[in-house]
């Protein structure tokens, strides 16, 4: 099989299913096959990405803890990701990292040095990393990584995505994650920050990474509980665990684990989250792909949600948005493909 | 009266203990005034041979040490009391002096009278050489523990041998390879001061020996400047941080290993020309001027040296020392305005650096941030670009590329050093002769306190000298530390460096054709860079990695210090669509098999292999047979050329 894009007996009903299995089964270059189907832009590739994602969700129970890492750049977000990975594999627990950096904005590639620092053992059948470059997207998060995650959710226990940065329009996490821990560092003033930029509604979980030191981690930690307690007070946020960590040393990491565990426990609308979040995807491969144009043709995003949350029993995400971009494209009376341009990626 | 010459070194060492031995005793025998040990890369990195690491590496690019058996057969007929032993050995620098100490007192020598350098320099292993073993702070800590204990036992040792050598081969700038060089000293000195069992009275003595190991390019007038500005800077550094007052403490006392980064593949003959010229700008200034000179091979980018081309080196040096007037006249250079301008400059620039640095919380800091790693990376980048465009003259390269050829390279195989394979089984199964022969609960108790003395600030001198005694392994001793300091990653640098602004039209036209391929296969070109085994010198795949994404590929860049297991398993799970790697250690023949074996094995027979490295022209072609696409070595430095056939690989393959 050509691993190098969708063969053709991925493009059917049999190849799907075969794929479906294996990757439910956890096995590695199934995983891998569907991962690069997912990345896949073509738009027969397309179509089967919707096929699969279908069959995943049929064969698999939901029971993934799905956790998004966003932070600041330089706060040690992949060094954190490994080692919380491997104090959840200690535990016995299998884990996908989807790690994504960013494209270069003059050539459109990239470099993808998270995976130097991770360190597996690479013969560990139950640990999956995949690296993921932005490709020119907002927000932090890959065109590709919603996708990449439910695939990933399929086959382990665990789904640890791990954002290039946080910036004012960075929301996306919160669509692909059933947990958002926020990273910073010590003393850095980038709470105040994100407090101003609203961003402080994103996390379910703070982390102060780099906390190498008992003195610096206390101080840091007791700085942000008092600036969340004055946000609280403003409206503007919710109480949320706080949590020192140094990845390097190793500390604070079975804390974490645990701190994952309980809002995960605790979380009675997960169910509702998740479907949120699948509606909010649908509409932004939609938006991608038709733009304003093709939202307001449609009805407007209140009507485009009903519609695309009355199909999500019965299908995934790219099916639900292929079907609306036969709609738009009815619509304005057009019938050939959607033009190239808006398929292909565009580095900002 | 003439001058002392300065001490002539080869660095030499390979396959065996007692190979090397020999190969010691006739160079001394040839005139050579000190040794100057290579030791294998496992050796280096602290496994033992037998750790899948080392597959590949033992007795290649050195001698392998395992324990002590190793050493005696190392030194044998030397007389330790009598010579002056420089030994490159960085991360596991306290186990081979606690060997070597080990030695001496078994042979019932006076420690306080031996001689030599451990280099016991960790910075630069972290920015350009990568044979580090455990974290910065740890890894400060052992260099100060060998200080402590040398200072106070050893005296006439060198404990540590601060590098801007490998800075230079990193694509340092002379500015950068003293300001950098400068940090590490400081950064050593003050961990050996907020010790706090230094006492006071000895810190004069403890700044006087430090010493440095230092590189010299083409440019000889520049670089011979840059050698009179590092001594200036340094007594700078020793008068104003440090307060030391007697001048002699305060002297700038280096070692050199000219430039091999500058060496070519192609026209190989004029690379003796090159290290003679090199060898200039550390002698002709007698205020500035080496203590010690090894010189590379004028072979050394086609393979390993021979005895023969390590003793040509030896001769040039001999040849300037013995039959020039050199000697014989005192500095030539002083009053010079020219020569003091272009002195002082350096001195300007080097020292806002210095400042930068410092800012920036000092050497390990800039390490760990990848501040430094960033600047070389960049300075690198630009060198090969200037070579490239043609704006910086190579002979043979490119310029007066058309010749004659070379009766030297007539028979390229027999133009290297070839080790022999059955080296390393050999060294296997003699260690496990050694560990079945020694006492293992005195091993075990040693071991025991290693650990325990790891866990406190105690000096580790003592227990590893113990541990030598005991029989205890390099790969013990390694790895008991390991598991009190953990292992590290440096940073790659990589990520976040720029290159050049301006562009040609060939790398606009690899851009235009990968996205075309990229429109074909659905998704953007992937590409894994990484190096396999113990060989650390990642500036060749750093530059490969940030030349193809500025040419649009996706770069999974994976680092060093990889097993063809991780290789593998790294390509299935990235789904890229080419897997590139660097060798440079000579190792390629045991590690490319093996990892080609296990691409099969996960499905992977599709993916092109493509290797680079110092590979002769006879492995190339068995690598090719066996399934490598493409092979490449230090004359494919046009790295546009280079990516464009890397992107036609992926079109191929993409049917």
């Amino acid at each position: 099989m050509k691993r190098s894009g969708a063969s053709t007996d991925l493009l059917n009903a049999e190849g799907i299913a075969a794929l479906a299995s294996g990757v439910l089964a956890g096995r590695k270059a199934s995983v891998a096959t569907a991962l690069n189907l997912v990345e896949d832009r073509r738009e027969g590739s397309r179509r089967a990405v919707g096929a699969l994602l279908r069959a995943l969700r049929d064969g698999f129970a939901g029971s993934c803890h799905r956790v998004g890492l966003t932070g600041p750049p330089g706060v040690g977000k992949s060094t954190l990701a490994a080692a919380l990975a491997r104090t959840l594999r200690e535990r016995g627990r299998s884990v996908g990292v989807v790690a994504v950096d960013p494209s270069s904005v003059r050539s459109g590639g990239s470099l993808l040095g998270d995976r130097a620092r991770m360190g597996f053992d690479p013969g560990d059948e139950k640990v999956f990393v995949r690296s993921l470059a932005t490709a020119g997207e907002a927000g932090g998060l890959s065109w590709a990584a919603p996708a990449a995650a439910q695939v990933l959710a399929a086959a382990y226990e665990v789904v640890l995505l791990e954002t290039t940065g946080v910036g004012q329009t960075e929301t996306d996490i919160r669509h692909v994650a059933d947990t958002v821990v926020l990273v910073v560092q010590p003393g850095s003033g980038d709470v105040l920050q994100f407090l101003k930029a609203g961003i402080m509604e994103i996390p379910d979980l703070l982390v102060v990474n780099k906390a190498d030191t008992g003195a610096l981690a206390e101080r840091a930690t007791s700085d942000l509980r008092s600036a969340l307690a004055s946000t609280q007070a403003a409206g503007l946020g919710e109480a949320m665990p706080i949590l020192a960590t140094s990845a390097t040393e190793g500390r604070g990491l079975d804390a974490l684990a645990d701190a994952l565990d309980a809002h995960r426990a605790a979380d009675e609308n997960l169910a509702t989250r998740r479907r949120r979040g699948a509606v909010a995807w649908t509409l932004q491969l939609f938006r991608r792909l038709h733009g304003r144009h093709g939202v307001e043709t449609l009805g407007g995003d209140t009507a485009l949600e009903a519609a695309i949350d009355g199909e999500l029993d019965a299908e995934a995400p790219p099916t639900i948005c292929a079907h609306l971009s036969e709609r738009y494209l009815a619509a304005v009376g057009r019938r050939e493909s959607p033009p190239a341009t808006a398929t292909k990626e565009t580095p900002r | 009266m003439a001058d002392r010459p300065w001490i002539m070194r080869t660095y030499a060492g390979h396959s065996t203990a007692a190979a090397s031995n020999e190969l010691y005793r006739s160079n001394l025998a040839r005139g050579q005034t000190g040794l100057s040990v290579a030791f294998d890369l496992p050796t280096q990195t602290g496994y033992d041979a037998d750790h899948p690491l080392s597959r590949g590496e033992v007795g290649k690019v050195g001698v392998p040490i395992s324990h002590l058996g190793d050493m005696r057969a190392l030194f044998e007929g030397l007389p330790l009391e009598e010579m002056n032993t420089s030994m490159t050995i960085n991360a596991t620098a306290m186990w081979l002096l606690a060997l070597y100490i080990a030695l001496a007192e078994e042979r019932g020598d006076d420690i306080s009278k031996l001689r030599g350098t451990v280099q016991n320099d960790i910075v630069k292993e972290y920015l350009s050489r990568g044979t580090y073993a455990f974290p910065p702070n740890p890894s400060v800590r052992l260099i100060t523990d060998v200080i402590a204990f040398t200072t106070e036992k050893v005296p006439k040792w060198n404990p540590t041998n601060v590098c801007s050598y490998h800075l230079q081969e990193a694509g340092a700038t002379p500015v950068q390879e003293l300001a950098y060089a400068l940090v590490t000293a400081i950064g050593v000195l003050d961990a050996a001061k907020a010790r706090g069992d230094i006492p006071e009275e000895r810190f004069p003595k403890v700044v006087g020996r430090i010493s440095f190991f230092v590189n010299a390019g083409i440019r000889f007038v520049e670089e011979m400047c840059k050698l009179r500005a590092f001594t200036e800077l340094w007594d700078r550094v020793c008068r104003e941080r440090y307060g030391v007052e007697e001048p002699k403490l305060r002297r700038f006392r280096y070692g050199i290993q000219v430039n091999s980064l500058g060496l070519t593949e192609q026209q190989p003959e004029n690379n003796i020309i090159r290290i003679v010229l090199e060898m200039l700008a550390v002698t002709l200034s007698k205020d500035a001027r080496a203590r010690a000179i090894q010189l590379p091979a004028w072979n050394e980018a086609l393979g390993l040296p021979r005895p023969w081309d390590q003793q040509w080196s030896l001769r040039a040096q001999q040849i300037l020392a013995f039959e020039t007037d050199l000697l014989s006249n005192a500095d030539l250079f002083n009053g010079s305005a020219v020569i003091e301008a272009k002195t002082q400059a350096l001195i300007d620039e080097a020292w806002t650096e210095v400042e930068r640095v410092l800012e920036k919380g000092g050497a390990v800091a800039a390490v760990e941030s990848g501040y430094v790693k960033q600047a070389l990376v960049e300075s690198n980048a630009a060198r090969l670009r200037r070579i490239e465009s043609g704006e910086q003259v190579v002979v043979g390269v490119n310029r007066y590329e058309e010749g004659v050829p070379s009766p030297l390279v007539a028979d390229l195989d027999e133009a290297i050093m070839r080790v022999d394979p059955k080296v390393e089984q050999a060294q296997i199964e003699a260690l496990k002769d050694w560990r079945a022969g020694r006492d293992q609960d005195a091993v075990d108790a040693a071991l025991k306190t290693l650990k325990e003395v790891a866990g406190t600030d105690a000096n580790l001198m003592d227990a590893s000298i113990a541990c030598a005694k005991a029989g205890v392994t390099t790969g013990e001793w390694a790895g008991t530390l390991r598991e009190v300091f953990g292992e590290y990653r440096a940073p790659t640098g990589v990520g976040g460096a720029q290159v050049s602004r301006s562009e040609g039209d060939a790398v606009q036209q690899v851009r235009q054709r990968l996205e075309a391929v990229a429109e074909t296969l659905g998704r953007r070109p992937k590409m894994l860079v990484g190096k396999p085994g113990l060989d650390g010198h990642s500036n060749g795949a750093e530059q490969i990695a940030l030349k193809a994404r500025d040419v649009g590929f996706d770069v999974v860049y994976e680092g060093i210090r990889l097993t063809p297991e991780q290789i593998v398993a790294s390509a299935l799970e990235e789904g890229v669509h080419l897997i590139g790697l660097s060798v440079l250690s000579g190792s390629h023949l045991e590690l490319v098999p093996d990892v080609l074996k296990r691409m099969d094995e996960a499905g992977l027979r599709d993916v092109p292999l493509v290797v680079g490295g110092i590979i002769p022209d006879a492995d190339a072609e068995r690598l090719r047979e066996q399934g490598v696409a493409r092979v490449y070595t230090p004359k494919h430095f046009a790295l546009d050329t280079l990516m464009g056939e890397l992107v036609e690989l992926v079109a191929e393959r993409a049917g």
